[in-house]
């Protein structure tokens, strides 16, 4: 909890308390947020500032409104309970998406020893679970829009940092990197973006519309 | 079927005056909805006495004090709902159904984390979110329960303070400034045109949370 050092911008927590965000993105937020306080309590802060914009206005409640609410209250409790931590490396939002946790993940072979594992998301842009054998590279790429990747087993390196379990790195156009798993366990992320990557060499560009990245 | 919103200002004692209200034609587009008019209307009363009608409501299922907090945040639920784009009929449904979960979910309510507006707030997003939107929100992992029983009093009175504070300084910003930040919470805007940078005292509501998470980690270990 206290290790992680990469965390979500202002702009990614506050677009999640606005609930504007890609689902795909959300997920990476929700999933991050479950690992670090930091970012919980900064999110915190953008739901006040929703507090404070909510009470900004009214409008006026239909005359029966209040003995409908209490029938509706006396019809019992509908709203759906949390479901309970599974156990594992997932947070919870991450096993409700897989449907359990890292061994039910259903991987596909990228080449070069890559695996993912696409999540079913609406919404313009796509999540994805990464499987990076412990040594292995990721094709050199750039980035059109935002890639949100979020450790979960593992770490990477690239041109900028470090990335160790809970961190997430938020990739945009500037951005060009070699992200490399570091040695020993496979490494498990989380990755999300919403515009296609940029290879810099042909193959995984050729490979790319086969992998719908 | 007369749907009026209602702009309050939670600074209001400079101000007593009637101003409309212009903004992406809702009213204008929805049948039914009636004219806008926007009115100044006292500052609610110290938020403080709505965690208190939420231990009523929580401990004695006391519906006094759920007329109360309905009188109060229902109107605010149902215009939240409406500026973000929800017909008047379905507004005022969800609004019903924000507040029977706040019934049924006062035991989960905790005051160092978040003030009764903030924690409605998230409750009415997320209906917004799901029933008006119709799309899937991942929420984070609940916390564990900890041991400690009772939330710190103090903390809570700290966090329902700043909270308040939040809220003037929101009334008081340059209305350019405002209008975005209440354009960006009423979804008008996408994830890529926020500005986060808000020009609010954000800093001393974070510190407060992390530290109750803090003690909430500590008890659990």
């Amino acid at each position: 909890m206290t290790d992680i050092r990469h965390h979500l911008t202002d702009a990614l927590l506050m677009g999640y308390a606005t609930g504007t965000l890609p689902e795909a993105f959300s997920l990476v937020v929700a999933t991050h947020v479950s690992l670090c306080d930091d970012c919980r309590a900064q999110l915190g802060a953008y739901d006040a500032v929703g507090g404070a914009v909510m009470q900004t206005e009214t409008a006026m409640m239909a005359d029966d409104s209040l003995a409908a609410t209490l029938a509706l209250i006396a019809r019992g409790d509908r709203t759906p309970v949390a479901k309970p931590h599974l156990g594992g490396i997932f947070p919870t939002p991450l096993q409700d998406y897989v449907g359990g946790d890292l061994d039910a993940v259903k991987w596909r072979r990228m080449g070069g020893g890559v695996s993912q594992a696409l999540l079913k998301t609406d919404g313009g842009a796509t999540v994805r679970l990464l499987r990076i054998p412990g040594g292995t590279a990721v094709p050199d790429h750039g980035h059109r829009g935002t890639e949100l990747t979020l450790v979960l087993q593992g770490a990477f390196r690239d041109e900028t940092s470090r990335f160790g379990i809970g961190d997430v790195e938020v990739a945009n156009e500037d951005l060009n990197h070699q992200p490399v798993a570091e040695a020993g366990a496979d490494c498990i992320c989380l990755a999300a973006t919403d515009a296609p990557l940029r290879f810099n060499a042909m193959v995984p560009r050729l490979a790319q519309r086969f992998l719908g990245i | 079927m007369l749907h009026m919103l209602t702009h309050v200002q939670p600074q209001s004692k400079s101000n007593a005056c009637l101003f409309t209200l212009g903004w992406r034609g809702i009213a204008g587009a929805l049948p039914g909805a009636g004219k806008i008019a926007s009115v100044t209307t006292p500052a609610p009363p110290d938020r403080l006495a709505w965690s208190a009608e939420m231990t009523a409501i929580r401990d004695l299922r006391d519906q006094q004090a759920f007329a109360a907090l309905f009188g109060h945040f229902a109107p605010r639920i149902k215009g939240f709902l409406m500026r973000s784009g929800a017909a008047p009929d379905l507004a005022e449904e969800c609004a019903q159904e924000v507040m029977a979960t706040l019934w049924h979910k006062a035991h989960m309510f905790d005051p160092t984390k978040a003030s009764v507006a903030t924690w409605i707030f998230s409750i009415a997003r997320n209906r917004l979110i799901d029933k008006i939107r119709k799309q899937r929100r991942p929420e984070p992992q609940d916390l564990p329960w900890g041991p400690e029983g009772e939330p710190d009093p103090a903390d809570a009175l700290a966090l329902a303070q700043d909270t308040e504070k939040l809220a003037q300084a929101l009334a008081s910003l340059p209305e350019k400034q405002r209008k975005l930040i209440e354009r960006a919470y009423f979804g008008d805007l996408s994830h890529s045109e926020i500005a986060a940078e808000t020009g609010l005292p954000l800093g001393t509501i974070k510190s407060r949370i992390r530290l109750a998470l803090d003690r909430l980690r500590h008890a659990m270990n």
